[in-house]
């Protein structure tokens, strides 16, 4: 083909319009390719029910995006806004529910209503997570050092990481170690006695992983979800006024006007390998573009298993791609509603509404939902985070209409071993619409709309290996230096002028940005270009 | 009448009227208030400052309901306390009070309080922050029950030199011969009354205890017989003047509460805050003996200490410079022109070794006059005693005004 880039970055998700716009910024030319027609990756915000209806497609709230990337890519400039939601609930079959109110007083009240005890040790609990999350948020737009090196950049930031540790006592250094390996369902049995109190908490600890909250591991999932912020206010998420796609939206923008060009409507079918060194894409038209650097954004088995020759490849290499552990567990339901549902068990409009909304009792109740994810078939008593961002963003319905986000554990990549049909995706979509409907009867009658998307859907649709949204669990065997393996933490794929800036790169998944920024830095230091990706804020 | 209110509506508000709110509500002409936990608490009725005179110089009033409140019971009450508490809790005799603070096992202070020995065995704890969980968790091995009940007593601190006279007249008979942290019980309306010589103050003062639906009858008694003794309600802003005058410390403010520390560096030690004196090694195992023992050989990091600082300016959130200014020292943790002392005054987080008595420092403070703002390094010096003591807080029985 004609035109040879600087970059050409694949898949205009978050991550990798987060990476184009710091590629571009610094001046590079940079393509976009996607696969689909729209941009955004799953942080998109598509009519699927009528014009002036807007879901959030896949995800649907905002923390995790770092505030150094909002900033510099001047974010709000290009019109997006994340306003802060408060409080979450949890609702027990029995009737009895368990409020998070954003009022502190009103919050410990709530939890003290339950359990005395329990409501004291949350001021406990509260600090421990927020002691954790200050340690972690410091390493997000860090590149993982690799600890076998003796690169002096490898081992200062070692040293760094020792230090810092240090420095918020052994203690934390202890609560570390423990946080990474133990189960959300021991890590709450330390804090709390209440059954509904712990099971409040304990379903940030299982949200996009195949785990159970009995799985070792979990509690870190805990804290994935807590180290964001919305304006400083750490823990706390918020919607992205007009959905999700407003965050890809800003940023495309950003892109674009940094001079980034984008191709949508053709998948990538090969990254072109010659010499051992990425050169260039061939996508599915058959069009073939060349750039000195191919940054994916893709999952890395998508990259490395489905877009690249395995003759470029090493074979231990592609092994270790093989065994990353990428299992879909989730699904998503989009509704548009006819008016608010009425849950039994709340008061006439609570605040509490506008928050996450959680149908459990316990951790042993989730944890059953998570046997029938190892059976091979969709709980049947799922896990359901429940939102009505309408019910705050007055941009996404017509008034006194609404749009219910329904995020769905588990939910299998397959149905005992074979791919889901259609008729199995709406008997998914009846166990889930028939749960809310025993808590909020005439729920149904509601439903003028509905999108149900099984982990195939993800996969198909985003290009989710597996559906799994966080492009890889977030197990300690597959973070920090180890993320996505062992080797290729530093965003560099394994062939020359190749790079990844996905979810399944550190520090993770989310909608976070901080892969597609730190691959960014790593593509500007070795092209020896002016660094335009910032420098985390410290919290000190 | 209880009014905090924990059934399922309580999310209804945020916050609580005090027992006493009906009539806080008549001495509020400011119509200003305040949240204290659970409760609306008034942080000045008609003028903070005038309102500390009362303290000082006649009678002032303060709702202390929200005070965190809790009972300790049972065969083994006192050496569960021992081993809780860093002090001696058997010193602290049936119908005595003792002030102490608490550690976790590093020995950082959890939180300070009083310990009111209310009858043999019987104790009531207050404190600044919520403590049952830490409370529950030391429980094992010992015989004792433990329940939160500051929502079933209110509290009215009455506080300064005309609050025994007051008492006395109110028909408090024999009050005169309380002896300070003396408490003792009264028929009050059919209701028991507790009253102990105790305060926030530093100066003759009492805090009185009664069924909360006792409460407004309590106030109306006290309002009419301080009625020709200049008896006044006062607010949290002029408490807080109070106490810094007395040289006593605040949670949250002159220290970081161990339980809610993200940064555990930023704790304080007893030794740390000037309450070696709490800390007693002899009675045997209690929470941070192992590394109170360990500070007291190494060294502490910080001194808490008071500072007289010249010139006029109150020092609210100044650093503190090693003389020349050029080596923070420190920092100011409370501060304020003493009118009693008439001086300015401030207690100080300094970096240990520094903070001797006499040692001098400067002071960076920063003022503004009619928006105009300038910067002074005041000298200031490390004293020893509190900047108000009164021979009348100890005097027994009090002077009657």
């Amino acid at each position: 083909m004609t035109k040879k880039y600087d970059a050409i970055v694949i898949g205009a998700g978050h991550n990798g319009l987060t990476n184009g716009a710091y590629l571009a910024k610094a001046g590079l030319n940079t393509l976009m390719v996607e696969k689909n027609e729209h941009i955004g990756g799953a942080t998109t915000s598509l009519p699927r029910y009528k014009d002036d209806w807007i879901y959030s497609n896949c995800s649907y709230v905002c923390s995790l995006l770092r505030p150094e990337v909002y900033r510099s890519l001047n974010l709000a400039k290009y019109g997006l806004q994340v306003v802060p939601y408060g409080g979450a609930v949890t609702i027990a079959e029995n009737g009895d529910y368990i409020g998070s109110y954003v009022d502190p007083d009103k919050a410990r009240r709530e939890v003290a209503r339950h359990s005395h005890r329990d409501a004291d040790a949350t001021a406990r609990f509260d600090r421990d997570i927020m002691r954790q999350c200050r340690f972690i948020r410091q390493f997000l737009l860090r590149t993982p050092p690799d600890p076998t090196s003796f690169k002096p950049r490898d081992l200062l930031e070692m040293m760094y990481m020792g230090k810092e540790a240090l420095k918020l006592g052994e203690d934390l250094i202890y609560d570390t170690m423990r946080f990474y390996t133990m189960s959300i369902s021991d890590f709450l049995d330390e804090y709390f006695e209440n059954p509904l109190v712990k099971a409040s908490h304990s379903g940030s600890g299982i949200i996009g992983s195949a785990l159970g909250v009995m799985s070792p591991g979990t509690a870190y999932i805990l804290l994935h979800h807590a180290m964001g912020d919305v304006d400083g206010s750490m823990g706390a998420w918020g919607f992205a006024r007009g959905g999700m796609g407003a965050i890809s939206k800003a940023m495309y923008d950003c892109f674009t006007d940094y001079g980034g060009e984008t191709l949508t409507g053709n998948g990538v079918d090969q990254i072109i390998v010659k010499n051992g060194r990425a050169v260039g894409v061939a996508l599915e038209n058959g069009d073939e573009h060349y750039a000195d650097v191919i940054v994916s954004n893709m999952t890395l088995p998508r990259t490395f298993l489905e877009c690249m020759d395995p003759k470029d490849l090493d074979p231990g290499f592609l092994k270790k791609v093989k065994n990353f552990k990428i299992r879909g567990s989730s699904g998503k339901i989009n509704i548009a509603l006819d008016g608010v549902p009425k849950f039994t068990a709340l008061p006439e409009n609570s605040e509490l509404a506008r928050g996450d909304m959680h149908l459990i009792d316990s951790t042993e109740r989730l944890e059953r939902a998570y046997d029938d994810w190892k059976d091979g078939i969709w709980s049947q008593d799922p896990y359901i985070d429940m939102l009505i961002p309408s019910l705050t963003d007055p941009t996404m319905t017509p008034p006194g209409k609404h749009f219910m986000s329904l995020f769905v554990q588990y939910v299998p990549p397959r149905i005992k071993g074979k791919d889901w049909t259609d008729q199995q995706v709406q008997q998914f979509a009846d166990t889930v619409i028939n749960q809310i409907e025993e808590y909020a009867p005439g729920f149904k009658d509601l439903i003028l709309h509905m999108e149900v998307r099984t982990p195939r859907e993800l996969e198909n649709e985003v290009g989710l290996t597996e559906g799994n949204i966080f492009q890889g669990e977030l197990t300690l065997d597959q973070l920090l230096f180890n993320r996505p393996i062992p080797g290729y933490a530093q965003y560099r794929g394994p062939v020359k002028g190749m790079y990844m800036c996905g979810s399944s790169t550190a520090p993770g998944g989310g909608v976070m940005s901080a892969p597609g920024a730190n691959a960014a830095r790593e593509i500007l230091g070795d092209l020896n270009k002016t660094n335009t990706v910032p420098e985390g804020w410290l919290d000190d | 009448m209880r009014t905090v209110n924990f059934s399922s509506d309580h999310y209804k508000d945020a916050v609580f009227p005090s027992p006493f709110h009906s009539r806080q509500k008549q001495h509020n002409q400011l119509k200003e208030w305040t949240r204290w936990a659970d409760y609306l608490s008034v942080p000045a009725y008609w003028c903070a400052d005038m309102e500390y005179f009362s303290g000082r110089n006649a009678c002032g009033v303060f709702d202390i309901t929200p005070m965190v409140k809790h009972l300790v019971t049972g065969p083994d009450a006192l050496p569960y306390l021992n081993r809780l508490m860093t002090r001696d809790v058997s010193k602290i005799k049936p119908g005595r009070v003792g002030y102490s603070v608490w550690c976790n096992e590093a020995g950082r202070v959890i939180d300070d309080g009083t310990i009111f020995h209310l009858r043999e065995g019987v104790y009531r704890i207050c404190s600044q922050e919520h403590q049952i969980d830490w409370f529950m968790t030391n429980m094992l091995g010992f015989d004792v029950e433990i329940t939160e009940d500051t929502h079933d007593v209110a509290g009215l601190a009455v506080q300064g030199p005309t609050s025994c006279a007051i008492l006395k007249d109110m028909g408090l008979e024999g009050i005169e011969n309380l002896t300070p942290f003396g408490l003792t019980y009264f028929d009050f309306e059919g209701t028991e009354l507790m009253v102990s010589r105790t305060g926030f103050t530093g100066d003759l003062g009492y805090e009185l205890f009664i069924d909360p639906d006792y409460a407004e009858v309590l106030w109306d008694r006290l309002f009419a017989a301080g009625e020709l003794r200049g008896i006044k309600a006062m607010g949290s802003e002029a408490l807080d003047l109070l106490r810094i005058e007395a040289g006593f410390i605040l949670a949250g403010v002159d220290f970081l509460p161990a339980m809610e520390a993200v940064r555990p560096t930023h704790t304080r030690s007893p030794f740390e805050l000037g309450l070696g004196w709490l800390v007693s090694f002899d009675k045997g195992v209690f929470n941070g003996r192992q590394a109170l023992l360990e500070e007291k050989e190494k060294g502490s990091r910080y001194n808490l200490v008071k500072l007289d600082i010249d010139g006029n300016k109150p020092a609210k959130d100044s650093f503190v410079y090693v003389k020349g200014g050029k080596k923070i020292a420190g920092t100011v943790t409370s501060a304020m022109w003493s009118p009693s002392a008439k001086a300015s005054i401030a207690l100080a987080s300094l970096e240990a070794p520094l903070g001797q008595p006499g040692e001098e420092f400067e002071v960076e403070i920063y003022y503004q006059r009619e928006l105009k703002w300038s910067r002074v390094m005041a000298p200031a010096r490390v004293v020893k005693d509190v900047f108000w003591n009164p021979p009348r807080r100890r005097q027994t029985p009090p002077a009657d005004f």
